[in-house]
């Protein structure tokens, strides 16, 4: 368990292999250009390292060439929010296979969102198609949908698509009209009844923190709605998002569809492959809302479903401080 | 015949009664209730109804709907029946206009409500976007507010000027206002030619601005994937429904007001039995939308539609459905077929049969589809698969029934509700003609 956490907390993508090439290249292309300018001071070691370019090729270089280059990955101040990060395309991978209900993903955004309200944002459905058919537990989130319904309808452009593929929302701006929660087919927005009573709003005041809608539920606001926001507050700063952090069984991969990258925190996989091999699928494809999320199916489980009966609750998905 | 000044008398305004009076104290109390629930709704938030995450919408909206269906009576009645020249409407298009009227401003009043931050409601300019069904609803409704009035107002001119002659000497300070009102309409040819061509072209945008108001009505449902709004006939079957409650409530405060006002000589049994007839064509067409909207579904039987009509015809909404089918539909076509069910207290009967039967029928058409999503309700609260609405839900709606009532009787109060000139005019041609008749 420890173990699995310290793997998790790995940096996301880009302090893998790209990383380490970009880096490399960057160095060799500095080394070169300051070599026609100044007297070279580093000798050659006379050891030597192999690499691989962008395309493929192994080079070896001596260690000397070698240089790190330190990396930035804090957007935050160089994309407009409703814009999103650029040449990014966010995407998740969700493999039934693996889903024996922990909830840990459940309780890490509940946690991480400040949800007070009575209905998660991330839920973890018992399915079953039909009689003959086997069960299987359904973690469901925004889906991010590429033809979003709930943008569509939205008559003051508060939920909103981004170019990175997030939907999110400006709770400063929603009018609570609902009309987003009548359209979205996945029924994932929630509403915030009356005032949500978050600590966080509080802090907020104290610290100064602006509100984003990139870390939606922070604050939540009275009348207007909230929704799963794939947390771009944690990918800006190169993390996972809170749920593929928290479960125990490595159920979601988030990645860039650009990249064709994908990573639960253990293994980093290609998407397109890992879609084609496992047959992968989306939610009421028959809709044409093409949500960024995709699930592998409840193919050779290595867990029985009835294991994840003790922690299903029908009627809660958000744990209430107990009161005593 | 009767003379000009008699019928002036008999249809000129007249002060309440102690009934007249009772009832408007009790509309007043209705409301101040409802805008003391609704002041406590805006400092709770929304909790305080019993809409949830689910049941996302609930009767505010459905009120709204019926509140827009039966604005249409003003399109339906006074404009088909302008346009085809029936002169059987004239005592009856005044009261059809004044509904028309009360009814779509509560409508703008009542979707207000069912926004949760009405603080916010600037956004809808600002930040408009007209991709959004609402933002063609907020469009449409003041363009529907602003024709109805006018649609009201023009054709009240003459009686303006005639009011102002009649209470010149008993009530000054009321007959002042009645000849502001009246653009000094002196009744000259030349304002007579450009007052018909005006209401004429008044009927033609009602019209056009009632179909579109349905229209996009329907399409607020007809938008989303849900089972039981998905459906591309959607905006036919609102019109159709609009027109039964539009005429459904027409019937009604026609005939309270022709009792109440004594009205016998002007709106005759004769005009209770054409509304009849209406009635019942407005009843066969909805009902064949109705078929089409129910029975194709259970004919294919998907899944999701499979779910929704088990809860309608023999689930948890059976009582409602079949009271909103068979009393609100089936039967007042049923009876409406007989002479007999065309008299005018069995109309008024069936009218508020039929006012009720619409009301209930919106909250069949959004509630029973909102709590059946595409994916299973988990994961939240049991009370939450569910809906019925809340004491304020219900102390708010019944304000914005009342504040509709409350604007009809003011109207009727203070304007002729028959028109005054027209009647005149009419009954002087028709002498006119029976004159010529015993001549030849």
């Amino acid at each position: 368990m420890d173990e699995n956490n310290k793997k998790t907390r790995r940096k996301f993508l880009d302090r893998g292999l790209k990383l380490g090439v970009a880096g490399v290249l960057g160095g060799i292309g500095l080394s070169k250009l300051s070599a026609k300018f100044a007297p070279d001071d580093k000798a050659p070691t006379g050891e030597t390292m192999e690499l691989m370019t962008t395309d493929g090729t192994i080079v070896e270089i001596d260690t000397s060439e070698v240089m790190e280059v330190e990396h930035h990955h804090h957007y935050s101040m160089d994309y407009n929010v409703r814009e999103g990060i650029p040449n990014r395309k966010f995407v998740m991978v969700v493999d039934l296979a693996k889903c024996k209900n922990a909830l840990k993903c459940q309780q890490s955004c509940n946690k991480n969102h400040y949800i007070t309200g009575d209905n998660a944002w991330l839920k973890v459905y018992k399915m079953q198609e039909s009689a003959d058919t086997a069960p299987y537990w359904l973690p469901t989130m925004c889906q991010h949908c590429d033809k979003p319904a709930c943008v569509t309808v939205c008559p003051v452009d508060a939920t909103f698509k981004r170019e990175d593929g997030l939907v999110l929302i400006d709770n400063e701006r929603c009018i609570g009209c609902r009309f987003c929660m009548a359209a979205c087919p996945y029924s994932t927005r929630v509403f915030n009844w009356g005032d949500p009573g978050q600590e966080v709003t509080l802090n907020m005041d104290m610290t100064g923190v602006e509100p984003t809608p990139e870390y939606a539920g922070r604050p939540s606001l009275k009348g207007t709605v909230d929704k799963c926001d794939f947390c771009p507050h944690m990918v800006k700063e190169g993390e996972l998002p809170h749920c593929v952090t928290a479960c125990p069984n490595g159920v979601f991969y988030f990645g860039d569809k650009y990249e064709d990258t994908v990573t639960n925190g253990e293994e980093t996989l290609r998407l397109s492959k890992l879609l084609e091999d496992k047959a992968g699928y989306r939610l009421l494809e028959s809709l044409g809302t093409e949500p960024s999320v995709y699930y592998l199916p409840p193919v050779d489980r290595l867990v029985d479903f009835e294991e994840g009966m003790s922690e299903f609750k029908e009627f809660e998905s958000v744990e209430k401080p107990s009161e005593e | 015949m009767k003379k000009f000044d008699d019928i002036v008398s008999d249809l000129a305004p007249r002060e309440f009664g102690k009934t007249g009076l009772a009832w408007i104290g009790f509309l007043v109390v209705l409301v101040i209730l409802g805008i003391v629930a609704y002041a406590d709704q805006v400092i709770q938030g929304q909790k305080v109804t019993n809409m949830r995450d689910y049941a996302l919408w609930g009767i505010y909206i459905s009120n709204f709907v019926f509140f827009v269906a039966t604005s249409f009576v003003g399109s339906a009645t006074v404009a088909i029946l302008r346009l085809t020249n029936n002169s059987w409407r004239t005592p009856l298009v005044r009261i059809a206009e004044i509904i028309t009227l009360a009814c779509i401003v509560m409508a703008g009043i009542t979707i207000t409500i069912d926004m949760a931050r009405p603080d916010r409601v600037m956004n809808l300019f600002i930040h408009a976007r007209l991709q959004s069904p609402i933002t063609w609803d907020i469009i449409i409704i003041p363009t529907f507010i602003v024709i109805s009035l006018l649609m009201l107002y023009f054709p009240l001119l003459p009686d303006f000027a005639l009011m102002k002659k009649h209470f010149e000497t008993s009530k000054p300070r009321l007959s002042r206002w009645y000849g502001r009102l009246s653009l000094k309409w002196t009744g000259s040819s030349a304002q007579k030619a450009l007052h018909s061509r005006s209401i004429m072209v008044l009927s033609v945008l009602i019209l056009i601005a009632g179909v579109m108001l349905q229209t996009i009505d329907a399409w607020l449902f007809s938008t989303t994937y849900r089972t039981g709004w998905d459906s591309s006939a959607f905006a036919p079957y609102f019109i159709s429904g609009a027109f039964v409650a539009g005429i459904g409530a027409l019937v009604t405060v026609i005939y309270i007001v022709r009792r109440t006002r004594k009205l016998e000589e002007y709106i005759t049994e004769g005009h209770f039995d054409k509304m009849g007839k209406l009635l019942t064509l407005a009843c066969i067409i909805y009902l064949y939308f109705n078929i089409n909207e129910y029975v194709i579904p259970f004919f294919t039987a998907k899944k999701g539609e499979d779910a929704h009509l088990e809860s309608l015809l023999t689930g948890h909404y059976a009582g409602l459905f079949w009271f909103v089918t068979l009393a609100g539909l089936v039967l007042p076509i049923f009876l409406l077929l007989f002479k007999k069910g065309r008299k005018p207290l069995p109309m008024f009967f069936i009218g508020i049969v039929v006012v009720i039967g619409s009301w209930w029928k919106r909250y069949i058409i959004i509630t029973p589809t909102l709590l059946e999503p595409f994916m299973p309700i988990q994961g939240v609260p049991e009370s939450w698969r569910t809906y019925f609405p809340s004491a304020h839900e219900w102390i708010i709606t019944i304000a914005t029934l009342a504040m509709a009532l409350l604007i009809i009787t003011l109207l009727v109060r203070f304007l002729p509700a028959v028109p005054v000139q027209r009647t005149a005019d009419e009954m002087e041609t028709k002498a006119e003609a029976s004159l010529k008749k015993i001549a030849s």
